[in-house]
Formats: structure tokens, sequence, C-alpha cells
């Protein structure tokens, strides 16, 4: 069922939240390098499906498949693992830990792989310089702009080079200017990596930096692409 | 746009010639759309008629007559007072789709089906301008914003329309 060439697929997802259900046979693939924008309602499961797609919520039914293997035959452990050195993910508030300066936090997935400080700190600059806030290196999350600080965590989501990034309404939070920049950013160097990423997203003008978009209603996706 | 109010504009640095306000104008403005050679003589034609420009010297340079026009001063009023007039904003009702939104419904078609085929048609429209805006300059850039915010506005009203669709099939029941 995972189509041709997908690194990550899903297939007839179903979770349900009490009563509610917030995926309702929902399926979804994204390809090596592919940008893949997830639109829709609020409240109508889009996060939900990030979330299983990314191994932190396990769906009730249904199959994830991510690079020939099969999400919900892993252990927990192994999921974390996988969380650690093969997905990225950026939220809408950066999400930096505060304690840390901006270098620190994208060197930290480099850090918890077990890469030795100096190394992981030398790649995170590279990052923060290709998201052009390298300047920013011994500052503080607190000590920096909204903008900046997502731009230090979309160099800390891609920092591990990871197969797939996770990006949940990323420029949410943003002015216009500051969101086409952050997305301009995000997609090149995600396609310059060959980085899949999977772009949760209710703004069309930022679903438009995507090669291709999902919309999910009701707990279903609908991929016009593929729906004929 | 009024092509003559945006030729007249181009003339106030200085006299050109036809061929140079087609050049100037398709540069800054012409992007898709580039002018023809008639569109501008008519339009030369209908100012010089109408006293906004007037020819500043006539060259042949051995082959064709070219004129040289220059604005006159009531050219700069005639500006002045298009630049200051705001543009009345257009309420652009989607009557098409619209229509097509309550026929679906009407005839029970399903009307969320061609929403989505909307939706996508302007997204589609949407990452070629995103495209086309990374790879430009900053006028490009500005250009592309402008179809993109409205494009916006369009996917908003076919959400919204989309969420209240089962409202509307209550309405509109034969």
């Amino acid at each position: 069922m995972t189509p041709a060439g997908s690194l990550l697929a899903a297939h007839d997802l179903r979770k349900t939240y009490g009563s509610t259900p917030a995926l309702d046979g929902a399926s979804f693939s994204v390809h090596p390098g592919e940008v893949v924008a997830v639109m829709g309602p609020s409240g109508s499961g889009k996060s939900t499906l990030l979330h299983c797609l990314a191994g932190i919520v396990t769906p009730d039914a249904g199959t994830i498949t991510y690079d020939g293997r099969e999400l919900s035959a892993m252990s927990d452990a192994e999921r974390s693992a996988l969380r650690r050195t093969d997905f990225g993910f950026v939220f809408q508030f950066g999400q930096l830990v505060p304690e840390l300066t901006c270098v620190e936090n994208v060197a930290l997935p480099l850090r918890l792989n077990g890469v030795k400080r100096r190394e992981a700190e030398r790649t995170a600059r590279k990052w923060m310089e290709r998201l052009e806030v390298e300047d920013l290196a011994a500052q503080r999350p607190g000590q920096v702009s909204g903008g900046q600080g997502q731009r230090v965590a979309v160099a800390r989501a891609l920092v591990a080079s990871p197969k797939v990034v996770f990006a949940d309404e990323p420029t949410g939070a943003l002015d216009s200017l500051n969101g086409e920049r952050v997305m301009e950013l995000l997609t090149e160097s995600a396609r310059t990596a060959n980085t899949a990423v999977v772009l949760v997203t209710h703004e069309a003008r930022v679903a438009a930096y995507s090669d291709r978009d999902i919309v999910v209603r009701d707990g279903r996706c609908r991929d016009l692409e593929f729906a004929v | 746009m009024s092509i003559g109010h945006t030729l007249l504009g181009l003339l106030e640095s200085g006299p050109r010639h036809g061929y140079d306000l087609k050049r100037a104008f398709d540069e800054k403005f012409g992007h898709d759309r580039p002018l023809h050679y008639g569109q501008v003589y008519a339009t030369m034609s209908r100012l010089l008629k109408n006293g906004l420009v007037e020819v500043d010297g006539v060259e042949t340079d051995g082959g064709p007559e070219r004129k040289r026009y220059a604005i006159t001063d009531a050219g700069i009023t005639d500006v002045a007072a298009w630049l200051a007039q705001p543009e009345k904003p257009e309420p652009y009702l989607q009557s098409t789709l619209y229509t097509k939104v309550v026929l679906a419904l009407l005839t029970g078609r399903d009307a969320a089906d061609l929403l989505d085929a909307q939706r996508s048609e302007h997204l589609r429209l949407m990452r070629i301008l995103t495209d086309r805006k990374r790879r430009g300059d900053l006028a490009d850039q500005l250009i592309c914003d402008h179809a993109l915010f409205h494009l916006e506005a369009d996917l908003r009203w076919l959400e919204l329309t989309s969420a209240r669709l089962g409202k509307l099939a209550e309405v509109i029941a034969p």
C-alpha cells in the first residue's frame, strides 16, 4: 500500500481523542526531497496527522511506513532514535531552550546523537550561516527577535541532516516579511540537502512554497493530484 | 491600468520617442503584457490631440520619421490628478464561482469537489508566482506579492464557502 518511491507513507490512519475522531482514514505520502503542504481548517486533524507521521502519537489503526520500516513495529526507543537521527522539527514558536545560546540550541540534535561539542558547534555554525543568523551564535533565545529565533529553529531542524523535517505552522507567529524569508530559507535548504518537508499550514501563501499540497478535512486527506 | 497616464508619467522625466516609451513601459510595467507599437502610437495621438503632450522634435536618421514627445503643463497636471485619485476598491464578487457552487448544490453534484478543484488551481498559480518571486528582482517581488495576496483572499473565500456548504444547501433548497 506504500506509494512507489515514497520515503514516508501513511495508510488509512485512524485516531480518536475521547469520542472525537481526529483522523478517520487518512492516507499520505512524501518522497525524498519533496515539500508537501498539509492544509485544512482548524480542528481538521492536520496536526494529529503530523504527530502520527513523526511517531510522536500512535494511531489507533492504520500503518505508517518510513524508509521501508513500519513505525508501529518499532519499540519506543527505536522511534525516539529515529526522531533524533532522521527527523527534524520546527514548531510555531521556535521552542528553543532558553538557557542555551543559539549555537548550542542548533547543535543540540548533534550532541544528543553523540557528536562532540566542538564538532557539533562547528556544523551548527555552518547551518546558522546558511539561515543568515550566524551573528546570533552567542545570544540566548530571549535576546533575539521572533523571525531570528525561527531561523535558529530551522537551522536546528536541519543540522543533523534529517531525511524529513516536520514543520507545524512555522510562520504562524511571524509577520509577512519574516515568514516569507523563513519559508524561502527552509525550502531552499531542504531542497539542497534532499530533505523532505511535511509542512502543516493554514496559510496559502506559505503552502505556495511547497511542491504539492493535500487538504485534511474531517480527518481524511484529499490530494487532488492523485484523486482522479 | 491607464496606459495613457502611465506613458504621460514616463514622459515627466524628459522627452522620448515612441519606441523609447514602449521600451520603458515594457521594462517597468509590461512583464506579461508588453505594449504593441500600435497601442503606443494610438495613445500618443490621443494625448497629442488633448494637449497633454506636444511634439518636441522630429528625427529621420535616414529612416522613417520619428517624433519625440514632451509632456505639457496640462499633462503634468493630469498625471498629478490621476496619482492623487484613489482607485475604486473592486469588491470582486466571485459571481462565476458562486453561481457554480449554487448550481452544483441545486443539481445534486458535489460542490465540495468543485471548491477543492478551484482551490488547487489557485494554489498552482500561487506556486508559479512564488517561484517567479524567488528568482526575480524587487519589482517582480512586489508585482507577484500583489497577485499572491489577491489569490489568497480568493482562497479564504473558497475555504469559508466550503465550511458553509451545508447551510447554503439548506438556504437554496428548492
